[in-house]
C-alpha cells in the first residue's frame, strides 16, 4: 500500500519533469542550452519513471532488468548527447554564450 | 584471469535476465558465453577498458556520489526552465584540466559532465575537455575541482 503510493508519486513526478524538461527545449534559446533541457529527460526523469516502476515489480528479476536498463542508459545517454554537441561544434554551430535572458528569446 | 571473470560476469547477467534453470537454456547461455569471449579474445578487445577490474572498489562510491549530482544538478536546471531561480540563463563555454591519469578515468569524467545537466562536455582532448555550461555557478562548480576527486582512476597495477 505504502510502496504503491510512493511508486506512484515517483511515476506522476517522473511525467511532470519529462514534461518541464519539454518545455525547457522550446524555452531555451539555442541548441547547445537546449540539450540541458533534454539531459533532464534523460536522468531525473529516466530515474524516476524507473524507480517508480520497480517499485511495482518487487523483489524480482523483472526489477533486475529495470536496474539494468536504468545502469545502460547512464552509460549510453551521455556519450549520445556528447556525439551531438561535438558533431554540432565540428560544423561550425557556434552557442549563443551570456547575456541571453531565459524568458524564451528564439 | 581477465577472461574468467568476464565468462563469469556474461554468464551471471545470462542467468538474470532469463531466469530459467532448465539445462537446455543453461548450455545456450554457456556457449553464447564462450563464443562471445572467444571473439573478443581474438579481436583483442578484452582489456582493463572493457573488463575494468582495477576500478571496482570505487564504483559504488561513485555511482552514490553522481547520483547526488545529478538530483542537484537536476533542481537547478529545472529552476532556470520554470524562471524560478531568480537570474536568466548565462551560456558559457569553459576549459576544464583533465587531472586524470588513464583515458577511462577522462571518459568517465567527460560522460560525469555530460550527465548532470546543466554542462555538455563537447569537446575533449589529451589534457583538456570544453564544456557548455547553463549558468556561471555550473561552469564554477567544476572549477572547484570536486567532481575529478570523486572519478574512479586507477592505473592497472601489473
Amino acid at each position: 500500500m505504502i510502496i504503491d503510493a510512493l511508486s506512484w508519486i515517483c511515476l506522476l513526478a517522473g511525467g511532470l519533469v519529462g514534461i518541464i524538461g519539454a518545455v525547457g527545449i522550446h524555452r531555451f534559446p539555442d541548441f547547445y542550452s537546449r540539450q540541458h533541457a533534454t539531459g533532464i529527460t534523460d536522468t531525473l526523469c529516466a530515474m524516476l519513471i524507473l524507480f517508480g516502476l520497480g517499485l511495482q515489480a518487487g523483489m524480482s528479476l523483472a526489477a533486475f532488468k529495470i536496474a539494468m536498463i536504468f545502469l545502460f542508459l547512464f552509460l549510453t545517454s551521455p556519450t549520445a548527447t556528447h556525439a551531438l554537441a561535438n558533431a554540432a561544434m565540428h560544423s561550425g554551430l557556434r552557442p549563443k554564450l551570456d547575456s541571453i535572458t531565459g524568458e524564451g528569446k528564439s | 584471469m581477465m577472461t574468467f571473470g568476464y565468462s563469469a560476469l556474461l554468464f551471471l547477467f545470462w542467468i538474470l535476465l532469463s531466469g530459467h534453470f532448465d539445462p537446455l537454456l543453461l548450455g545456450l547461455g554457456g556457449t553464447s558465453v564462450i563464443l562471445t569471449v572467444f571473439l573478443m579474445r581474438r579481436m583483442n578487445i578484452l582489456d582493463h577498458e572493457s573488463f575494468p577490474s582495477q576500478i571496482f572498489l570505487q564504483l559504488p562510491a561513485y555511482f552514490v556520489y553522481i547520483f547526488w549530482e545529478i538530483v542537484k544538478a537536476n533542481i537547478d536546471v529545472l529552476k532556470q526552465i520554470m524562471s524560478l531561480s531568480g537570474k536568466p540563463i548565462s551560456p558559457h563555454m569553459v576549459d576544464i584540466d583533465l587531472p586524470q591519469k588513464t583515458d577511462l578515468g577522462r571518459v568517465i569524467y567527460a560522460n560525469s559532465i555530460t550527465l548532470t545537466p546543466g554542462t555538455v562536455s563537447v569537446e575533449l582532448t589529451k589534457d583538456k575537455i570544453i564544456v557548455h555550461a547553463l549558468t556561471k555557478d555550473a561552469a564554477d562548480d567544476l572549477f572547484t575541482g570536486n567532481m575529478a576527486k570523486a572519478i574512479p582512476d586507477r592505473i592497472l597495477d601489473k
